[in-house]
């Protein structure tokens, strides 16, 4: 039986070739790597898919709880129309087709995570089909090349409860009992499925990077790994050049982006590896230890899984007649891809716009050139210095108190020589201890922090500093060029760091002669 | 349509029912008896007649994202077989699911 998607169709993947990608070297020859991935994102709406309870995230356990999300008999599921909204404008952002029709099937499932006994999912209609993903993905020279992957499908669903293991050690195996919280159990759950198009561990990460900007820009999901509220599994198989495609592996646990790549690269060999040597590849899913940097069995797939969906009862079809989509549709906010473009023209590098854009400082930004930046200096600064500050602090921009206009008037204050580079960094540090109720200039003038820069006072010290140098004078006259760093320091260390060091430098050559 | 007692067994796996080989020979008519009930649907449905999952006229019944009350938590715990640490506790979990 060869192998196809959820809704029948045989599985089509793209080639390296044809994606430009190298194929892996092994013992006996060529091989071309083969992912496709399933990316699950967590929906911020306020209630859960099918019934009022909040989503809150740090609610003491199961107090988010009700009849329909521990599924007690009689207890009606109703559907969020938040959360069809929110997919949808999702799968417009992907690029994807809005079924007219879809509905709610529900999967059969054994674990007590899910009270019911079964997941309601859908199966043969989902809600989206058909979209696609252009990546970016860096080759390394600060270029990038740009790679379509397609996305099969995006359906709507409900996620499980969490479960705590314990017992002698803690960890699932040696568990004698499972603790479980049902408060997350229900909240919508978005799957994203993309065809196996990716054909490198660089591409999966630039997608899974690309998909991740884009659920946060269309404001769906805060969509963070270390939270779980985007996470990802790996469908990986390997196959000579122009044959028909392998037994693919699925690995879970890739709590990372990184680990995604590493997973990825790891699982290749590794099956290349059991080929050469005369085995074959098990349908397993295996786990990935971030630890050990290995992949291990989980559990073998031994017949293709018989999840028997069948349609939920309990709901109706959802419709998605044109005028509803094309009203979700100008919902859309500016793409990544988009915002990428419009900073490059603002003079941003590419490095630094993804960078932008990968951590939410976009508005920051955009306020900051509103309020008349620069857009390479606001880009500087923001990435640089102020990303820095605020890591090294652990503090989100919006709780350091930072503005765009901050940003803006620190420029201002650089670029009409009240600042130089090193005083705006401890202007900065400023700004952030006083959480933002202090701006730039406040700052600067509180500390008296103020660039040094008049003709006449730094003239007076440096008059001073090479009366008082006079062998440093002498081998600077004797051809000793480099030595006048000595009397930039001593003019720097007298007006205590605040000299203009451009102007300290002219000044200095002119009194030396 | 009459049910080998295999096909039974299979059903039975994956609904996670453990048969005795007398059970499955009880049930194999029973499933039968079900199924041919079934069919007969199949008897009236016409190629003009769309596939159904309801019986309603119904589409697109759906609700506002408002929060409503949750359970007291003692009246949700009360209904665990053991509760433990406000969490419904469980035997261990033999593997996970995605
Ligand atoms: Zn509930």
């Amino acid at each position: 039986m060869s192998a196809t998607t959820m809704s029948g169709e045989p599985i089509s993947a793209t080639t390296a070739a044809e994606h430009g990608v190298d194929l892996l070297q092994g013992d006996t020859g060529e091989w071309e790597l083969v992912v496709g991935l399933e990316v699950h994102v967590e929906l911020q709406t306020r209630t859960k898919m099918w019934c009022g309870c909040s989503t809150d995230f740090g609610a003491d356990p199961n107090t988010n709880v009700c009849p329909v999300c521990t599924g007690q008999p009689g207890a009606l599921p109703v559907v969020n129309e938040q959360a069809v909204r929110d997919a949808t404008l999702l799968g417009l952002a992907l690029n994807g087709e809005i079924a007219p029709i879809c509905r709610f099937h529900r999967k059969n499932y054994f674990y007590p995570d899910l009270a019911k006994n079964y997941q309601i999912s859908q199966y043969d209609v989902p809600l989206v089909n058909d979209g696609w993903l252009d990546v970016e993905v860096p080759t390394g020279d600060g270029q990038s090349v740009s790679r379509r992957v397609r996305i099969e499908r995006l359906h709507m669903e409900e996620d499980t409860g969490k479960s705590l293991h314990v017992g002698d050690t803690g960890r699932l195996h040696g568990a004698d009992r499972s603790l479980i919280d049902y408060n997350r159990c229900g909240i919508p759950l978005l799957e994203i499925v993309s065809r196996p198009d990716i054909h490198d561990a660089d591409t999966a990460q630039a997608y899974l990077r690309e998909l991740q900007s884009i659920v946060r820009a269309t404001g769906v999901s805060d969509a963070r790994m270390e939270e779980g509220s985007i996470r990802c599994d790996a469908n990986v198989s390997v196959r000579r050049p122009g044959d028909e495609l392998g037994t693919r592996t699925e690995i879970k646990n890739l709590n990372s982006i990184r680990s995604l790549g590493r997973a990825i690269a790891y699982e290749a060999q590794r099956q290349i590896g059991v080929i050469e040597d005369g085995g074959t590849i098990v349908m397993e899913t295996r786990h990935w230890d971030e630890g050990r940097g290995v992949t291990e069995t989980l559990r073998v797939k031994e017949s293709v899984t018989d999840y028997r969906y069948f349609p939920d009862p309990d709901l109706v079809e959802i419709t998605s007649p044109a005028e509803k989509v094309e009203a979700i549709r100008t919902l859309l906010p500016e793409l990544p891809a988009a915002s990428r473009a419009r900073l490059g023209e603002a003079g941003v590098t590419p490095e630094q716009a993804a960078a932008i854009i990968a951590t939410g400082l976009l508005p920051w930004f955009d306020d900051a050139v509103a309020a008349g930046a620069d857009g390479a200096a606001a880009a500087n600064w923001l990435v640089g210095d102020i990303a820095g500050q605020l890591s090294a602090e652990g503090l989100r921009i919006e709780a350091a108190g930072l503005t765009g206009a901050h940003v803006a008037e620190l420029i201002a204050l650089i670029e009409d020589g009240t600042l130089s580079t090193k005083l705006a960094k401890q202007v900065v540090a400023g700004v952030i201890d006083a959480r933002g109720a202090k701006g730039p200039a406040q700052v600067a003038e509180d500390q008296g922090l103020r660039q040094v820069s008049d003709e006449g006072e730094l003239r007076t010290i440096v008059e001073q500093v090479v009366a008082a140098n006079a062998d440093t004078v002498e081998a600077i006259r004797g051809g000793n060029d480099k030595a006048i760093g000595a009397l930039v320091g001593q003019v720097m260390k007298e007006t205590r760091g605040q000299a203009d060091p451009r102007k300290t430098n002219e000044l200095l050559r002119e009194v030396i002669g | 349509m009459a049910l080998s007692a295999d096909e039974v067994r299979h059903v039975a796996r994956l609904a996670r029912l453990a048969l005795t080989d007398a059970e499955v020979e009880a049930l194999a008519p029973q499933l039968s008896q079900i199924l041919a009930y079934a069919e007969q649907v199949g008897e009236v449905a016409a190629q003009d007649v769309e596939p159904t999952t309801h019986p309603f006229a119904l589409r697109d019944v759906s609700r506002p994202d408002e929060p409503q009350p949750s359970l007291p938590r003692e009246d949700v715990l009360a209904a665990a077989p053991h509760a433990e640490q406000d969490r419904f506790g469980v035997p261990r979990i033999v593997s996970e699911e995605g």
